[in-house]
């Protein structure tokens, strides 16, 4: 975990990146959970509760926090230290190996993820969304989603060449923020859209969160668990191996 | 003699990048307390050998150990005992200079205490003392490359691999260098240490091989090597032009030395300088600058590959 530590001294004083990606969703809640929830009536969950549209919207924007958290650092980070900086060629000449760095990076990241989560949870707490004492899984839950989308990232930034690439992380991550069902419910899509949604990787998220804060906990939460938890050791162990082929050719 | 393994004993030592050969079968052993040195030009296989040396390049093909263990299998083990100086600085520029050395004490899994320790001592013997808290941006090409050995040294290895340590340096930094290199050396630390400046290989060098294309083309101490493939002297005769030079040519091949071409000027080997010279004018060659000098590495090279060290 010397990478967690390495990280701390070389960002510890970059506080303001973290302000600015705490904000961001608690911008969206009050602009559209709160906003819009004026607007529209309750929602009805998968779970047949009819709750308020704030209510509904907060345990995904949590997700979306998780989410963003991690994949700045995995992907923007991590490429600048993998093909610019040279930071794991050194980091190769010690003891160290590819898959401690792969390690390192995804645990680092997925702190600052859940960091973020946690803060977002704060907000939810102090404006009285919390419903269910599952809510005490979301912390949890949240490290779990920043685990995923950190292997993930690191995985799929070991194939980024140039600063060009970086588009199609974003074009990843737009409809995934969009369609994964963060903002109204899956039943309103026609069901093969629908289907499709069912397997993309924020809408576990997002049902997670959703069903542990408003306590809709059935074992159904366990296939988002694995799915998440095999996205993120699998996406691990890919860019370790990627790392191998790239720098100990 | 003792009895102890060498430090890097390799056989056949071969690394391939597909179909192309980068290192071809080269045998290697370099004794605890050497300063080993490779000679060679660009693209001979270097930089190839001491990746596989430091346990960062897998083996293609022959045998390589490394302070008694396999590099395989033992990969870790070994680079927790090397230090390594890679051809091209890598510090971290996110840290300051301290933290530089903290940071790769920690990759070892030292104790902070320890780092700190040893830390302030790397800094003062490398003359980095009063930079301790500036950003690795702001430093000279010269205190980078001083930063970089003094992170190598802090796990304090049993084998130093130095890549082209003064490659880029002007000459004053150079010097400096060297001077700190030997005194590793005097404090007993294993040097093996790459170069393409023939000068740097015979300052620092107790023994070393020329390598060219891959191959190992010759291999002793840099005074045995210009004895057994060089003469003692070398007459250096330089030309106006190219036609120059064709002109003459022909009138030296009586000569009983070795005679190189090398772009406008001619070598003329031999082991009395003053009487090849006056050999030379009275065969009525007249070129605008002759120079006697002693031979050095740089000839050995030319005379074994018929190509300068940095062609
Ligand atoms: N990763 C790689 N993939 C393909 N070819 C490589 C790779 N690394 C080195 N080579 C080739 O292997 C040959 C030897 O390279 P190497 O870097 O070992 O030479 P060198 O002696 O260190 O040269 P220099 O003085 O330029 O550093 C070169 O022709 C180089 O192009
Ligand atoms: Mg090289």
């Amino acid at each position: 975990m010397h990478i967690v530590e390495r990280n701390v001294r070389a960002y510890g004083n970059q506080l303001f990146g973290l302000l600015s990606a705490f904000f961001e969703p608690v911008l969206y809640f009050f602009s559209i959970g709160i906003g819009v929830g004026m607007l529209v009536g309750d929602v009805t969950t998968a779970g047949g509760q009819s709750v308020s549209y704030r209510s509904f919207v907060a345990p995904g924007l949590m997700a979306v926090a998780a989410m963003n958290g991690s994949i700045f650092d995995t992907t923007f980070n991590f490429f600048m230290k993998l093909r610019m900086a040279k930071t794991y060629d050194a980091v190769l000449a010690t003891p160290m190996g590819v898959h401690d760095v792969a390690a390192g990076e995804v645990v680092w990241a997925l702190s600052r993820g859940s960091l973020q989560a946690l803060a977002f949870l704060v907000v939810m707490a102090a404006m009285g969304l919390i419903e269910s004492v599952w809510a005490l899984f979301a912390l949890p839950a949240a490290l779990l989603i920043g685990m995923a989308f950190a292997g993930a990232g690191l995985a799929a930034a070991t194939w980024i060449r140039s600063f060009v690439d970086f588009d199609y992380i974003a074009l990843a991550l737009i409809p995934l923020f969009l369609f994964s069902g963060v903002f109204f419910p899956l039943s309103r899509y026609p069901d093969a859209v629908g289907s499709v949604v069912a397997v993309t990787p924020l809408y576990q998220g997002v049902e997670l969160l959703r069903g542990l804060v408003l306590g809709e906990v059935g074992p159904g939460l366990l296939i988002n668990v694995a799915y998440l938890a095999i996205m993120g050791l699998g996406g691990m162990r890919i860019a370790g191996v990627r790392l191998g082929r790239l720098l100990q050719p | 003699m003792s009895m102890e393994e060498p430090l890097v004993m390799a056989r056949g030592l071969t690394k391939k990048f597909g179909d192309f050969e980068a290192v071809s079968g080269i045998d290697v052993q370099v004794e605890r307390g050497d300063v080993f040195g490779f000679l060679g030009p660009n693209g001979a296989g270097k930089s190839s050998t001491m990746r596989m040396i430091g346990c960062v390049s897998p083996v293609s093909a022959g045998r390589l150990r490394v302070l008694g263990l396999n590099p395989r299998d033992e990969g870790p083990a070994i680079r927790a005992r090397l230090g390594v100086v890679p051809q091209e600085d890598n510090l971290d520029n996110d840290l300051s200079v301290g933290d530089n050395l903290t940071i790769y004490g920690r990759y070892f899994g030292l104790p902070r205490a320890v780092i700190k320790e040893r830390a302030a001592e790397l800094l003062e013997f490398m003359q980095l003392a009063e930079r301790r808290d500036a950003r690795v941006e702001a430093l000279s090409g010269g205190m980078k490359r001083r930063l970089t050995i003094a992170r190598a040294l802090i796990n304090q290895p049993d084998l130093l691999l130095l890549d082209e340590p003064t490659t880029g340096l002007d000459p004053q930094a150079r010097h400096l260098l060297w001077e700190r290199l030997y005194q590793l050396k005097l404090r007993g630390v294993t040097l093996v240490l790459t170069t393409h400046y023939m000068d740097e290989a015979e300052q620092l060098c107790d023994r070393l091989v020329i390598m060219d294309r891959g191959h190992i083309v010759a291999e002793g101490s840099p005074r045995e090597l210009i004895n057994r493939h060089s003469t003692r002297e070398v007459v250096e005769l330089r030309f106006n032009s190219m036609e120059d030079r064709e002109h003459s040519v022909p009138r030296l091949a009586d000569l009983s030395g070795r005679v190189e071409p090398v772009g406008e000027r001619v070598l003329v080997y031999t082991d009395n300088g003053d009487a090849t010279v006056s050999a030379i004018t009275s065969n009525g060659v007249h070129p605008a600058a002759v120079l006697v000098r002693r031979a050095s590495l740089e000839d050995v090279f030319l005379i074994l590959t018929g190509r300068t060290l940095d062609e």
